[in-house]
């Protein structure tokens, strides 16, 4: 018996030293928003190079704590780090696709896109300044509509994430009350409202309740054919969130101007652009301890801007300006291996 | 190690005895293995949750703003609505637990024991973030039209009941919380008091009802007085997982850090909020007041354990 035991465990280590020398892989942690087309793209590289990307979706918390601590090869966020913090954590970052966050309500009577919000509205409904639907500042934006004398549902995500941080720093832009008293974070203490987990949990919630409103990811929004309002952006128009408005946001940005990318798309000032619009990005370290593995990770990406904007585009994400992906890749020239050269040309 | 003489005088030492230290010494690595790792989660919830305690000092406790832009955390909302939510749960439980497990031991005809048993138990299986899937997507809308807005519209306006009953009826909140914990913790306890009622000797019973008893009587004065030890572990187990519950509760509980002022009101609980948060916590005092939270689920946990043995030692005593 004992013997067999024994026999049993040799073999089962066999087998998993050998399978952890065939495996090339590079590992990565952070965001989930990115997390479905970050698996598409390493599902093709895969079958196109054999090599394996292993990403977990942890949150951009986790992946910022992942990154710091040196236990994966990348993290990924979806809030920008600033400059000053990359340089003292030894890390760069670059943006890899574009989302947006689409405002949604719930209301008897009123089909997508005929809701029209601005940014000052939204701040004073999640302030809960605007207690019901017929609120004059409501109306005067919706002549048009037939608004309900029902109390507005707010529905805010419970969990910390990326989408609330672009949320809550849109309304700080647009709200100096907001920005006072509540601040932009990816968790905020909600003045009024209830907390759903996930995308799919405001989505749910905002489903469920009548005169309610809630905030997710544009392809949220679109898979539950949630009811999404149109918003005004800075120069004044009405946009549809969409891939052409996230594109025009994302191509009016000055990234060129952003040191270390550190570039919310928020408020842009473009005729079409999406104004709650942001980019999800990749954390690396300059000094990459086995270059191999660096530039593993920089071919991957590479791989990404030259091959993966049709399967961005179809999960609903918008893929970067070709000029915003020329500066990513001059920029990975500061990525360098244990000898100082770049890992990656 | 024990040696045996054989017929002709000579020791011999059995076989297998060889084992025996090493058996012992494993046994007791897995024992003190458990210990230590107790005692280090307990050390390093202590040292990470330090920092809030220094900080916030008992206003962590007292106060319920929780605000991770301004850095101040108060974890009172919390606090109330993991005891709130597990005690309601545990009141709508516990007798539906004793209904099933005496209804499987005492009336259930031969033929629907197995089954009903058997889907008692399976219900114990049922991973949590199924009871929160379904408790959002299927429970809530359900709840939100038969219980909360008739209650609401029934409720008197300025009335006890109107204050009890007030908030957004959406489905969500410390009462649908509460019931899908109570949904969760039934299964332990009813599979549990079936097997402590199965402990009562027949001739107990039968006594009881020779000498007249009604069924209600035996229940009562019999059988429940029987099991009565038992039956407070079986409490306390039930007590201990609705304490602790997680993903269920996150979806449906509303999520709000405020002092939850009524049934329908969104509120939160220790666990659905570390949950929510650890992930992406980036700044340290965060992710300090985080565990210090889960401190605070540890240290009501061992409380009440510890009042389950105490009260077990006085059910011995008397």
């Amino acid at each position: 018996m004992l013997k067999r035991i024994i026999a049993l465990v040799a073999g089962v280590a066999v087998v998993a030293a050998s399978s952890a020398a065939i495996a090339a892989s590079i590992s990565g942690a952070g965001a989930t928003f990115p997390d479905r087309i970050y698996g598409k793209w390493a599902e093709t590289y895969k079958a196109q190079t054999g090599l394996a990307l292993n990403y977990q979706a942890i949150g951009s918390g986790g992946g910022i704590k992942q990154i710091e601590a040196g236990t994966v090869d990348f993290g990924a966020s979806d809030k920008p780090l600033k400059p000053d913090v990359l340089a003292t954590n030894g890390l760069v970052q670059f943006p890899t696709v574009v989302g947006g966050v689409v405002p949604v309500v719930n209301l008897p009577g009123i089909s997508p896109g005929a809701m029209r919000l601005s940014g000052q509205v939204l701040a004073d409904i999640y302030r809960g300044v605007d207690v019901y639907w017929d609120a004059p500042v409501i109306k005067a934006f919706n002549p048009g509509l037939k608004l309900p004398h029902i109390k507005i549902t707010v529905v805010h995500r419970s969990d910390g994430s990326g989408t609330s941080f672009l949320f809550t720093s849109y309304l700080s832009m647009k709200a100096p009350h907001w920005a006072a008293d509540v601040g932009a974070n990816d968790a905020v203490n909600w003045p009024v409202g209830v907390g759903g987990k996930g995308n799919d949990g405001v989505a749910a919630m905002v489903k469920q309740t009548i005169g309610s409103i809630g905030y997710v990811e544009y392809a949220f929004a679109m898979q539950n054919h949630l009811t999404y309002a149109v918003m005004q952006n800075r120069a004044g128009a009405w946009v549809s969130p969409n891939a052409e408005t996230f594109a025009a946001a994302a191509a009016g940005a000055k990234w060129s101007a952003a040191p270390g990318f550190y570039l919310l798309l928020l408020d842009q000032a473009g005729a079409k652009a999406w104004p709650i619009t942001g980019a999800t990005f990749i954390m690396m370290h300059t000094k990459q301890s086995n270059a191999q593995t660096g530039h593993d990770v920089l071919s991957f990406f590479d791989w990404a801007y030259k091959n993966g904007d049709a399967q961005a585009a179809a999960l609903d994400f918008v893929p970067l300006p070709e000029n915003v992906k020329a500066l990513v890749r001059k920029s990975w020239s500061k990525i360098a291996g244990p000898d100082g050269k770049p890992v990656y040309k | 190690m024990s040696t045996i003489q054989d017929t002709a005088g000579r020791r011999t030492t059995p076989r297998g005895a060889y084992f025996e230290p090493v058996f012992e010494g494993l046994c007791f690595a897995a024992a003190t293995a458990l210990l230590a790792s107790l005692g280090g989660v307990l050390i390093s919830l202590m040292i990470g949750g330090w920092p809030a305690f220094a900080q916030f000092g008992l206003g962590f406790f007292t106060t319920s703003t929780w605000d991770p832009v301004r850095q101040i955390y108060g974890a009172a909302g919390p606090i109330v609505g993991t005891l709130v939510t597990a005690a309601v749960a545990l009141l709508i439980a516990l007798p539906v637990a004793g209904a099933v497990a005496f209804f499987l031991v005492e009336l259930c005809p031969p033929i629907l024991r197995r089954p009903i048993g058997t889907a008692v138990e399976l219900l114990a299986g049922i991973p949590s973030i199924v009871y929160g899937m379904w408790g959002l997507f299927v429970f809530a809308p359900f709840f939100a039209q038969t219980v909360e807005m008739p209650l609401m519209a029934a409720a008197a306006p300025g009335s006890f009941w109107e204050a009890l009953v007030q908030g957004i009826p959406n489905g969500s909140g410390i009462l649908a919380a509460s019931i899908i914990l109570a949904i969760m913790i039934l299964p332990f306890m009813a599979a549990t008091l079936r097997e402590l009622l199965m402990t009562v000797p027949p001739q107990v019973r039968e006594s009881a009802y020779g000498l007249g008893a009604t069924m209600q009587e035996v229940v009562m004065k019999v059988t429940l007085p029987y099991v009565r030890r038992g039956a407070i572990g079986a409490v306390m187990l039930g007590l201990g997982r609705a304490l602790g519950e997680t993903m269920a509760v996150t979806f449906i509980i509303g999520n709000s850090h405020d002092f939850p002022t009524s049934l329908f009101a969104s509120g939160s609980t220790i666990a659905s909020t570390i949950a929510n948060e650890f992930t992406e916590a980036t700044s340290p005092m965060h992710t300090a007041s985080l565990i210090a939270l889960g401190l605070i689920l540890f240290l009501i946990t061992f409380a009440v354990l510890a009042m389950a043995r105490l009260l077990l030692r006085n059910q011995t005593r008397g």
